[in-house]
């Protein structure tokens, strides 16, 4: 239970800042600054059956051939609707920035990705203010995966209901955008003390059914909140059973996997397997092990922009792997 | 006879009221309300503080999350001796040991985050 004044002082942060401006890093004008900048994903572009991913925020200064491909979509991830400390007081301010990069691409997406952490409690009007926020996106068909915050105190039975789209057990599915295999797998339920993310026996069934027919040709992008390599594993960066999950993609000849969870971009290759994270459209974290804890981190409102992202993926067909390259909403 | 029943009576009161003085009670209920403990655990950096409390039978732990990202307080036995509701920045939750014995807990947000509450 909050204090009174505890909960005048949150009511107080939708308005004002009410902060020590002097240790926060973020007063009321680096707040404003903060807004101009903040709010980023990442544009895919599948080219050549590589995916390429770039920040928002870069793609102004790039060639538009460099970004052409045969498919194009972004993701954007973390967007912890519902906070409101020093790290920022306006999450809903960044999620629309990032919709505004989106929407001012010179290649509108074929779709978004959402990559989880949607809300921040997971309160009905916070999935409220995010689906609002969303619909001005240009693009409108929209895949989610849940993040822990998503599913608290409910095993995730609202996320389902609100964006399962067809999801079978605890919300995994898969679809095909031209020729490319999506799949979003759920790795945030049913965590166990000391453990890391989980995707759990029955998922791993699914998954080891649903790539069977396919082409070893077939592109796969797989997306879920927590990362399906070990980032690191002392602050639980990492899955526990993604190992098995990733030996089913392994006679695939391009794998991207993109997650969340981390706010922050990181990347890395594993023989036809690339993986990446997103930015959070909301707050950034410490680099693995840079701080005691993997707490929101209160940067100065000159660096925030670059530590927010969107990305964007743009698939070309023809080659053998998936390019991804992360930008952020400077 | 009848006084020598009652003084009988009597002494058992006493060695039964001395002993729920010296020893911890096996029944709580047997015996008169002792004083409520209490005790307190902090959330805080991703970790609970202490890591290992030890506190007597009947004692009530109240965890208080300090940190700017919310917690669960879940115990890791099955089945589930306690669990909160998700506590957001400041929010408590207490839970009442009534028996003895060791009670691992995790957050069930960050599973990494492990503790204990042992009650004697």
């Amino acid at each position: 239970m909050k204090t009174t004044s505890q909960q005048a002082l949150s009511g107080n942060t939708q308005n004002e800042l009410v902060y020590d401006h002097n240790h926060d890093g973020v007063d009321r004008r680096g707040f404003l600054k903060c807004m101009a900048w903040a709010g980023t994903g990442a544009f895919c572009v599948i080219r050549g059956g590589v995916l390429r991913s770039y920040s928002l925020g870069r793609l102004a200064e790039m060639d538009l051939k460099e970004t052409a491909g045969e498919l194009s979509f972004a993701q954007i991830s973390d967007s912890h609707m519902g906070f409101n400390k020093a790290a920022n007081p306006d999450v809903a301010g960044t999620l629309k920035a990032a919709v505004d990069k989106i929407n001012g691409l010179a290649v509108t997406p074929e779709f978004l990705l959402h990559t989880g952490d949607i809300s921040h409690l997971s309160k009905p009007e916070e999935f409220d203010t995010v689906e609002q926020i969303l619909k001005s996106a240009t693009p409108k068909d929209i895949f989610y995966v849940p993040g822990e915050h998503d599913v608290l105190d409910d095993d995730g039975k609202q996320f389902r209901e609100r964006f399962g789209r067809g999801a079978q057990g605890a919300g995994w599915y898969s679809f095909d955008k031209k020729g490319v295999h999506f799949i979003a797998l759920v790795n945030v339920l049913n965590l166990k003390a000391g453990g890391l993310g989980t995707l759990g026996q029955e998922q791993l069934e699914w998954l080891e059914e649903d790539v069977k027919p396919l082409q070893y040709s077939t592109p796969i992008v797989v997306f879920a909140h927590i990362p399906l390599w070990s980032v690191y594993p002392e602050w639980g960066w990492g899955t526990e059973d993604s190992a098995q999950a990733l030996s089913y993609l392994k006679k695939f000849g391009s794998v991207t996997v993109l997650n969340g969870h981390i706010h922050q971009t990181m990347q890395k290759v594993e023989g036809h397997i690339t993986f990446h994270t997103a930015a959070s459209t909301a707050f950034p974290q410490p680099a693995p092990g840079k701080a005691d804890s993997p707490g929101p981190m209160k940067v100065p409102a000159e660096q925030l922009k670059s530590v927010l992202g969107i990305t964007d993926v743009n698939f070309i067909r023809g080659k053998q792997a998936l390019g991804l390259v992360d930008s952020t909403l400077g | 006879m009848r006084r020598s029943v009652s003084f009988a009576v009597f002494l058992a009161v006493v060695v039964l009221g001395a002993s729920a003085l010296t020893a911890p009670p096996r029944n709580a209920a047997a015996v008169a309300p002792q004083k409520a403990e209490s005790a307190e655990v902090k959330i805080d950096n991703f970790s609970f503080g202490p890591s290992t409390l030890t506190v007597a039978v009947g004692t009530t732990v109240t965890w208080t999350n300090r940190d700017d990202i919310p917690h669960t307080v879940a115990s890791s036995d099955d089945p589930k001796a306690f669990k909160s509701k998700v506590l957001d920045t400041d929010e408590k939750f207490s839970f009442t040991f009534t028996k003895a014995g060791t009670y691992p807990y995790f957050c069930s947000i960050h599973p990494k985050m492990t503790a204990k509450v042992v009650v004697e």
